[in-house]
């Protein structure tokens, strides 16, 4: 393992000295998080530190911020908490991130080691309760222990799949006193991580590839994760391939070539369904077949053999048999493959997906007199070029995102997948304009969601920082609402809530607010927020009723789409 | 299908929680599980017995290997091994029953530990099938109580396939 230059370990520091020099030689610049009683000592070595802290209004939302800070920087996101209701607070924003393989290190306070166990004030089983939710977490009881674990720490987030890892403190390591005796290296004898793809492996993929009519490579956040974006392009032009994303893979491959095929799944286009179910080779990079991307598992790509790249040998057969795995890292892995692949024209195959291309586009009512939500996020794609951070809530929001909003590279969608957690979307803002303050940041948002973590425009508003926070405003749980219309005739139990009036609630914290309910009016208010160089929230009053399609049943094969008819009717 | 699967774990706090968690939260069926010390202090061996098609036992596997401090994983499944369980068992045992008792324990190898005034304590070890075995020769008796370890394992050194006891 390869050691990091660090600062000589002569002099006797105390615990939270500790933790403060080896996050500074992680390269740690910034970090979220909340102060509490048993993070004192940790905190008082802050105050004079070279580290950009936010604090945010509640420790979720400071998690998400450094996830989000971690996706669109590619670094470890840094979060700390206090214990019990600190540490708890966390659960979701590491579950968040655990699902959706962000590198995240988390440190938590815990009450001194002689009181574990007792139910102290504030003790909660920290480390119990988040290790399902973390990829590694462990509490550290030995001062000795201390730089060695938060190296560890770093190392177990950013290599192999990444993913959030928990310390836990107490307090009295904190401040007990440690004089470091020489190097104190990882020992990590478990944990090896596979980055070099076999050759064989590679190579039989390869011809596959060159045999095949019909490919489809069908690609996910790993990708970006990988910073494999560039090789994805060169293999893509390489071998003709069309590409398909998933949720966390859009950006990898520029939507705007004509190769792409956007999302797929179960919000997913039909062209891209449709050559899924039909494709006779699936290279699948970076993804993990979630339900939400198959659909009915026994009945996905059912003429299809399967190749599979990813960096962990779990996700492997997992949910559906590969014919060929290759296991490593998929930067390697696309640069070799990318060698060995010929150049194969493929017109009936591309022609067919034309075909599906323009009889089944992302479409909504152009004429509509109401706004519809999708035309927003039109706007918002033209206006800022394709070129915007763009984060989300979770919902029918979430997925005309995805659905319209065409991007062009790797780190521009800021989204919780797996989890899919609500209230994601603008605390995810925030650690995005942390982690590029040049960029145009907007929150796509739906009102329940933004209801959710809404607390946090104040630490946007603290920070001044010029996030453009659009909400999509159904006054509905928009797409439980969907579902309820759907399947549960109409039933909408409990997915109204009272708004307040955004506008006036964003003034009231310090934001800019505006309201809009004419759909003439939409493009010159994207373009006054646009413009604005502090926090900014738009309330768009958007068609209460409008679904989300085309639409998978849970269940049903991708090829079962509903809702392309009410598409078609639309041309 | 039965398949015993060995992992060397890192000697420290939590790695039973860790692994515990894991087979917990993605629904794998445990049927015993033992942890013990190894002949090296920074390590433990966990025997683990699943039950479940190929498919699920490969990602038992692989979801095992990926703990961070699991070290070394093997199923052992299609390979010769020794495998043994060790058991107590306390059995009714009035004076005139008892030297038939005495002689199905010698028939098992197994040992008489502990004498109560209406029971005794046996020790048999061996193959999980030889102590099932032993515990119905033992039921018309009545069987006050049993403890078992859960299987250990080891693979076999000998090139020659021996059966599923463990014999050559």
């Amino acid at each position: 393992m390869e050691s990091k230059p660090r600062a000589a370990a002569s002099t006797t520091k105390t615990g939270a000295q500790i933790v403060v020099d080896t996050l500074i030689e992680e390269g740690v610049d910034t970090m979220f998080g909340y102060i509490g009683g048993v993070v004192l000592p940790l905190f008082d070595k802050l105050y004079d530190a070279p580290i950009n802290f936010i604090v945010p209004r509640h420790e979720q939302g400071g998690c998400h911020m450094a996830d989000a800070y971690a996706r669109v920087s590619g670094k470890v996101g840094v979060v700390v908490a206090t214990s019990g209701p600190g540490a708890c607070n966390l659960v979701t924003g590491l579950a968040t991130a655990n699902m959706d393989s962000i590198p995240l290190v988390a440190l938590t306070g815990q009450v001194r080691t002689e009181l574990i166990g007792n139910d102290a004030f504030q003790e909660a089983d920290t480390t119990g309760i988040t290790r399902p939710v973390t990829k590694y977490n462990c509490i550290v009881e030995d001062v000795k222990d201390l730089a060695r674990t938060i190296r560890e720490a770093f190392h177990i987030a950013s290599t192999g799949r990444k993913g959030p890892v928990l310390i836990d403190l107490p307090v009295d390591v904190a401040v007990s006193k440690y004089k470091a005796d020489g190097p104190d290296e990882m020992d990590l004898p478990g944990y090896r991580v596979r980055t070099e793809g076999h050759a064989r492996q590679i190579s039989t993929a390869a011809k596959a590839i060159n045999k095949s009519q019909q490919p489809v490579l069908y690609v996910g956040g790993g990708v970006i994760s990988a910073n494999a974006s560039k090789e994805l392009r060169a293999l893509a032009e390489k071998a003709n391939l069309p590409v398909t994303m998933t949720l966390l893979g859009l950006g990898s491959y520029d939507q705007t070539k004509p190769k792409s095929l956007d999302m797929l799944g179960m919000h997913g286009s039909a062209y891209a369904n449709y050559a899924v179910q039909e494709c006779d080779l699936l290279i699948a990079v970076g993804a993990r077949f979630d339900d939400r991307v198959t659909g009915k598992i026994a009945a996905f790509a059912p003429n299809a053999k399967i190749i599979h790249i990813d960096i962990d040998p779990a996700s492997i057969s997992k949910n559906v048999r590969v014919d060929i795995p290759v296991v490593g890292d998929a930067k390697e892995i696309l640069r070799e493959l990318a060698k060995g692949v010929e150049h194969h024209e493929r017109k009936k195959w591309f022609d067919k997906i034309a075909d599906w291309k323009k009889k089944f586009p992302f479409r909504y009512d152009l004429d509509s007199k109401t706004i519809k939500p999708q035309y927003v996020i039109d706007e918002i794609c033209s206006q800022t070029k394709n070129k915007a951070i763009v984060t989300t809530g979770v919902g029918q929001n979430q997925m005309w995102a995805a659905q319209f909003y065409k991007f062009t590279k790797p780190r521009q969608l800021i989204s919780s997948g797996g989890l899919g957690t609500m209230g994601f979307g603008l605390p995810a803002a925030i650690g995005a304009q942390i982690a590029d303050p040049k960029a145009t940041v907007v929150d796509i948002d739906g009102d329940h969601s933004f209801n959710m973590t809404m607390t946090e425009l104040a630490t946007a508003v603290e920070h001044n920082l010029p996030i453009k926070v659009c909400i999509l405003n159904n006054g509905y749980m928009g797409m439980v609402r969907q579902w309820q219309e759907l399947f549960y005739g109409k039933r909408y139990s409990k997915t109204y809530l009272a708004n307040p009036d955004y506008a006036d609630l964003a003034r009231a914290l310090g934001a800019i607010g505006m309201t809009v309910d004419k759909k003439a009016d939409v493009p010159k208010t994207v373009k006054e927020m646009l413009a604005q160089k502090k926090p900014c929230v738009v309330d768009f009053k958007v068609d209460r009723e409008e679904n989300v399609w085309p639409m998978v049943p849970s269940g049903k094969s991708l090829n079962e789409m509903d809702g392309l008819d009410i598409l078609e009717r639309l041309i | 299908m039965k398949h015993l699967i060995s992992a060397l774990v890192e000697n420290k706090p939590g790695v039973l929680a860790h692994i515990a968690g894991m087979f917990a939260a993605r629904a794998f069926n445990i049927d015993s599980l033992v942890v013990g010390r190894t002949e090296d202090p920074k390590l433990s061996r966990m025997t683990i017995v699943v039950v479940g098609d190929d498919r699920v036992v490969e990602q038992v596997r692989k979801q095992l290997a990926k703990v961070v401090p699991v070290v070394k994983v093997q199923d052992f499944v299609g390979q010769p091994i020794v495998a043994r369980d060790l058991m107590l068992v306390s059995v009714v045992a009035p004076p005139e029953k008892r030297p038939e008792i005495v002689s199905l324990v010698e028939m098992f190898r197994g040992k008489v530990v502990d004498i109560g005034q209406k029971t005794l304590m046996i020790e048999v070890s061996g193959p999980e099938s030889k102590i099932d075995a032993f515990i119905n020769a033992c039921k018309p008796y009545g069987i006050k109580s049993v403890a078992r370890t859960g299987t250990i394992a080891m693979p076999r050194q000998a090139k020659s396939s021996p059966d599923a006891y463990g014999r050559l």
